[in-house]
Parts: structure tokens; C-alpha cells; sequence
């Protein structure tokens, strides 16, 4: 029973705790097997959780025993509980992966650090997902936002190193602008408490330090979410940084900034921000959709203008990253929920086909579009899975990603918003547009005729590799635990704040 | 807003100059080393925010005594604690890194690395990403 009681800190505390041990384990295959077992136990704790969460409700922990809103407060609803459980699952699946992929990429006297760097990213997700105190998410912001850009500068050649300078400058900016923000909130709240803050903030009387600190955090979080046009740093370093990297930061990293956003616009700003009254047509949810809308648009022709497959699915995730911030827009519990469900099935997409490029990188030597004629034929089941992934992007019926694309266009629909209909199907037929330029190459293109045979990648890779792309059919076919789980986590997200 | 109520916010004043200036830096210096310089500006422009804004008039520091009854709010020295910690944690990797990309570019100017980045990338689309 106590132990159960303090299970909310464990979640983050035990990746904190057992990334320094790898160093002192030294040997990478030993720091393996032990981070995958760290991971699988915050998959357990997270679970557990989660299954807390939907038996009783809010789970508020007291950190130290002091009372919230002195002491920091870790508060968990379903929202929170679905992103521990879906960070810590993909935490899983890439650690199953990442020996193999790591030998062949990372040095081996580094091979250890990484390790490290990765069970203290998982930390600082992990914590952000459950932290209810505004200024200790700034530091888990931090754990995870460091951990990263260190991580992304393990890549291969020496672009990696100018991806993370830029990511670490772009990111720190992001960070301190959240800290003004939040600097200006607690002048007129003297509250730190997320709730708290929230029923402090609509009876402030100064709605302009109101404006401008909610302007700050806002533009600090869409730095680190990459919403467009903020989103400089990311093809840099999806590109260049360890496949494996590359598919856990694009799978979770976003995902939880994405999170916090949303947990900070909809518990913290919305009650205070619909007694606000901005001059007529602009209104702040307008403003998030107008950038969401543009942002799916133009990184999709980006996307599609991209030679290699890493950078262009980099762009890709910022397509659906705007995708999702418009559907939070609508406002209507279903477009939230569509919202919410499309983040859940674009991870598990995202880490399937960005998993698939690491092996094709590993057999191939290179994710080019030029240098991958006949890859389908080459590496049948990792191109395979790439394919999953890649359908499951674009969203045919069927695949996952159709599940959240068909919910967000109903919204859109409910709603007669035709605009944003048109548009959300816009954006699919470009993800049909990029995507069939590569299924053209790998697949209807012969081999060069002096290719070598190449065997296909490792067991290891393989099967975590296989997991997730077939969730990608499960979730698709089988959506009551997505979307009942989103719809849970909606309903939690907007309770207070439905106008 | 009289001049004596703007002229008594000096030090917001000062935060927002050295916000800018930092800000600045960090977007217009080509130097990589120089734009740490900028960041950390900006950085520490926003501890003066938080500790100005606790601070009160002849408050002393926040210890129990019976000869004190006014006091300085504890709460943003604090905070701004730690994001000194997160600051200093910030600059010596981002230093780190700037000696890693001197080691393998020879330069750490951001035009001159642009250009090295065209040569190992031909298209031009492959490059680390573009100036921040």
C-alpha cells in the first residue's frame, strides 16, 4: 500500500536515479539490458497508474508532505496518465531496438553516455507529465531539453554538432521565454500551482501582465513544440542526430511539449483568458489554428521537397504537429479528442517508420531518396514496416493514422468549419504525394545491377521494429483503448474550461 | 504612468534593456562563442525580473527574528537558484559543443560553417538547419 501510494514520484525519480548508474556500469551491453529494465518498470509504474486514474480520478501526490499550494504538487488525470503510459511504452520499444543500432553508429567508448542521456530524457518527459506546479515543469523542461540536445550530437559526422548547437540555442531561448512568462504570472498571482494559478489568474485585475506573460509562455512552449514558424531547429535535428534518437525524440520529445501546451492553455489560461475581451475577429484560439492550418500545409510541401528521408519525415512531423494544435483549437470535445488520439497513433507512426530508416541506414548505408532504388525488393520486411508507417501517415482507412485525421475532420464538420476540412484533406493528399515518391523508388525501381546482396537488419531490431508497425494496424482496427482513452483525457482537459 | 513611477521601476527597466541586448546578440553575431555570450545575457536579464520582483521595500532577508518584521519574499531567489543552475548547465554544453565544432570544421563562424555544410551536402537541403 505505501509503496502504491508514492508511485506518482517513482515514475520519474527511478529513470533520474538510474541514469547515472549506467556510467558506473561502463560495459554498453550491460547498460543496456539495465535501461531497458528501468524503462520497463516506469511502463509498469505508468500503467499502474493509469489504471488508478480511471478507477478513482485525480490522483494529487504532496511532494514532502507539504500542502499544495505551498509545496509542489504532483497531479495526475487521465491526460497525464495516457502520456506516462505512452512515453514509457516507446521508451521500451526503442531501448528493445537500440543495442544493435547504437554498435553500429555511436562509438563504443560513448556507447554508455547514451545510455545515460536516455534514461535522463525519460526522466525529464516523464516528469513533465506529471508535475501540477508550473516552475518544476520549467526543470524537467530543462532535464529533458539538455539530455536532448547532447543526445542529437552523438550522430555520425559533424553536422550533428551544428544541429544541437542550433537546437541548444533555439531551445534555451524557448526555455527562458517560459521562465519570463511565467516570471510575469506569478508578479500578479504569487501562486505557482497550476490550479491554483488558474483561479488566481481570473480574478486578477491586470489583464495586460495577463496578456503579455500568457504571450511569453505560449511562443516559449511553440519553440520547444516546433509549431510553425517556429520550428528551425527540428529538421536539423531529426536529421542528423542516432536513428534511434531521432525516433524517440520525434515519437515523445514534441509529443510532451505538445502536453504541456495544451495543459497550460486549457487548466491554467482558459478561464481567465474567456473573461478576457480581445478586439472582435481576433480571438486566441483563431490564432492557433491560422498557424496550425499554414504550418500543415507548408512543412507538407517542404516535406515534399526533401532528397533525404530523414529530413523530410522531420518535416512531416511538423505537419502533424500543426495538425494537431489546430484540431485543439476547435474547442468541441470531439475535436480534442480527435486531437488527442492523433498524437497517441503519430507516435507509435513516427517511431515505426523513423525505427525502419535506422535499419535501412544500418544495411544501406544511407536514407537518400537516390541511393534507395529497389529497397523494398532489398530489405523486404524493413521496408515493410516503413510502409506501415508510412500509409499509417498518410491515414488510409484502416491504418492508425486514419483514426485521429477521420475524428478531426468530423470536428471540423460538426462545426460546418468547410475551410478546415478542405484543408486537413489537403494536407493528406501531400502526405500521399511525399510518401509515394519513396514507395516509387524502393519498391517499383530495380536495384542498381551492382548492388550486394545485404542481409536483413538483426532479430533485435526487427522485432521491436515489427511491434509497432503492426500496432499501427491494431490501433487502427482496434480503437477503444485510443479512443477511449483520448476521449477520457478530453473530458479531463476541458472540464473546467468549456466556454 | 508618471516619470517618477518609471524612473522608481529602474530595474525593470534595466531587465528589459539587458533582455534585448542579449536577445540581440544571440540572433545577429555570426560567432558561435558570441552567441552563447548573448544567451547567457538573456538569461541572466530574466534572474533581475524574479529577484525585482520579490524584493520589498526595506525588507530584510526572510530569517526568524524579533527585531525583523518586514521581509524580502524568499520564493523568486529561489527559483532563480535554479535557473542559475539550468543556466550554468546550458552555457558549459553549449561551450562543449562549440569546441567539438572548431575540432571538426576548423571555424566557428556561422557563415563559414554554412559553407563547409554545402560542401558535405551538394544539394544544399541536408545542412544542420538555418541560422537561429
Amino acid at each position: 500500500m505505501t509503496l502504491l501510494a508514492h508511485l506518482p514520484p517513482l515514475q520519474m525519480v527511478l529513470p533520474l536515479m538510474a541514469g547515472p548508474v549506467c556510467l558506473l556500469l561502463g560495459r554498453p551491453r550491460l547498460c543496456a539490458v539495465w535501461a531497458l529494465a528501468v524503462a520497463g518498470a516506469c511502463l509498469a509504474i505508468a500503467l499502474t497508474l493509469l489504471g488508478q486514474i480511471l478507477d478513482t480520478g485525480v490522483i494529487s501526490y504532496h511532494v514532502g508532505g507539504w500542502e499544495p499550494p505551498w509545496g509542489i504538487e504532483l497531479r495526475l488525470d487521465a491526460l497525464s496518465g495516457l502520456m506516462l503510459s505512452l512515453v514509457s511504452a516507446i521508451a521500451v520499444v526503442v531501448l528493445l531496438y537500440a543495442p544493435a543500432s547504437v554498435r553500429h553508429e555511436i562509438p563504443a567508448d560513448r556507447q554508455g553516455l547514451f545510455y545515460t542521456l536516455f534514461l535522463l530524457n525519460l526522466a525529464g518527459l516523464l516528469g513533465m507529465c506529471t508535475t501540477g506546479d508550473a516552475f518544476n515543469l520549467f526543470v524537467f523542461l530543462e532535464i529533458s531539453s539538455l539530455s536532448t540536445y547532447t543526445l542529437v550530437s552523438l550522430g555520425r559526422g559533424r553536422s550533428a554538432l551544428r544541429a544541437a548547437y542550433v537546437y541548444l540555442v533555439l531551445g534555451t531561448v524557448g526555455a527562458t521565454f517560459y521562465v519570463i512568462g511565467l516570471g510575469l504570472l506569478y508578479m500578479i498571482t504569487g501562486t505557482l500551482n497550476m490550479v491554483d494559478l488558474a483561479q488566481h489568474l481570473v480574478n486578477a485585475d491586470n489583464p495586460r501582465t495577463l496578456l503579455v506573460g500568457a504571450g511569453f509562455v505560449v511562443v516559449g512552449l511553440s519553440i520547444k513544440l516546433a509549431l510553425f514558424p517556429l520550428h528551425k531547429w527540428l529538421p536539423g535535428a531529426y536529421t542528423h542526430a542516432p536513428s534511434v534518437v531521432s525516433a524517440f525524440m520525434a515519437a515523445t520529445g514534441t509529443k510532451v511539449a505538445l502536453y504541456v501546451l495544451l495543459r497550460l492553455a486549457f487548466t491554467v489560461l482558459a478561464p481567465s483568458f474567456s473573461a478576457l475581451h480581445l478586439p472582435h475577429p481576433v480571438t486566441v484560439e483563431g490564432m492557433a489554428l491560422i498557424l496550425g492550418l499554414t504550418g500543415m500545409i507548408s512543412a507538407s510541401v517542404s516535406a515534399f521537397l526533401q532528397t533525404d528521408l530523414k529530413r523530410m519525415l522531420a518535416y512531416s512531423s511538423v505537419a502533424q504537429i500543426g495538425l494537431m494544435v489546430a484540431g485543439a483549437a476547435l474547442l468541441t470535445p470531439t475535436s480534442v479528442t480527435g486531437s488527442l488520439v492523433h498524437l497517441i497513433n503519430h507516435a507509435v507512426l513516427k517511431a515505426t517508420v523513423f525505427l525502419a530508416l535506422g535499419g535501412v541506414l544500418m544495411r544501406l548505408g544511407s536514407v537518400r531518396l537516390e541511393d534507395l532504388a529497389g529497397a523494398g525488393r532489398r530489405l523486404p520486411l524493413t521496408m515493410g514496416a516503413f510502409l506501415l508507417g508510412a500509409l499509417s501517415l498518410v491515414g488510409i482507412p484502416g491504418t492508425a493514422g486514419f483514426i485521429g485525421k477521420w475524428t478531426l475532420l468530423l470536428a471540423a464538420l460538426e462545426q460546418d468549419r468547410w475551410g478546415v476540412a478542405v484543408l486537413i484533406g489537403a494536407g493528406s493528399l501531400l502526405t500521399l504525394a511525399y510518401v509515394w515518391r519513396v514507395v516509387e523508388v524502393a519498391w517499383l525501381r530495380p536495384a542498381p545491377a551492382q548492388a550486394a546482396r545485404v542481409p536483413e537488419i538483426p532479430l533485435s531490431m526487427l522485432v521491436p521494429l515489427g511491434v509497432v508497425g503492426v500496432a499501427n494496424l491494431v490501433f487502427g482496427v482496434y480503437t477503444a483503448p485510443t479512443l477511449g482513452l483520448a476521449r477520457a483525457a478530453s473530458t479531463a482537459l476541458l472540464g473546467g474550461a468549456t466556454p | 504612468m508618471t516619470w517618477e513611477t518609471a524612473g522608481g521601476l529602474y530595474n525593470y527597466w534595466i531587465f528589459i534593456l539587458l533582455m534585448m541586448i542579449g536577445f540581440y546578440t544571440v540572433i545577429a553575431r555570426g560567432n558561435l562563442i558570441k552567441k552563447l555570450v548573448g544567451l547567457n545575457i538573456f538569461q541572466t536579464s530574466v534572474f533581475m525580473l524574479y529577484i525585482s520582483m520579490g524584493v520589498v521595500d526595506g525588507g530584510t532577508a526572510p530569517i526568524l527574528s524579533d527585531r525583523f518584521t518586514v521581509y524580502t519574499n524568499p520564493l523568486p531567489s529561489v527559483l532563480i537558484l535554479t535557473a542559475i543552475v539550468v543556466g550554468i548547465a546550458t552555457t558549459a554544453l553549449g561551450l562543449a559543443l562549440v569546441v567539438r565544432i572548431r575540432e571538426a570544421y576548423g571555424t566557428i563562424e556561422e557563415d563559414e560553417l554554412l559553407a563547409l555544410d554545402h560542401e558535405d551536402f551538394p544539394a544544399g537541403r541536408t545542412s544542420a538547419g538555418d541560422t537561429p
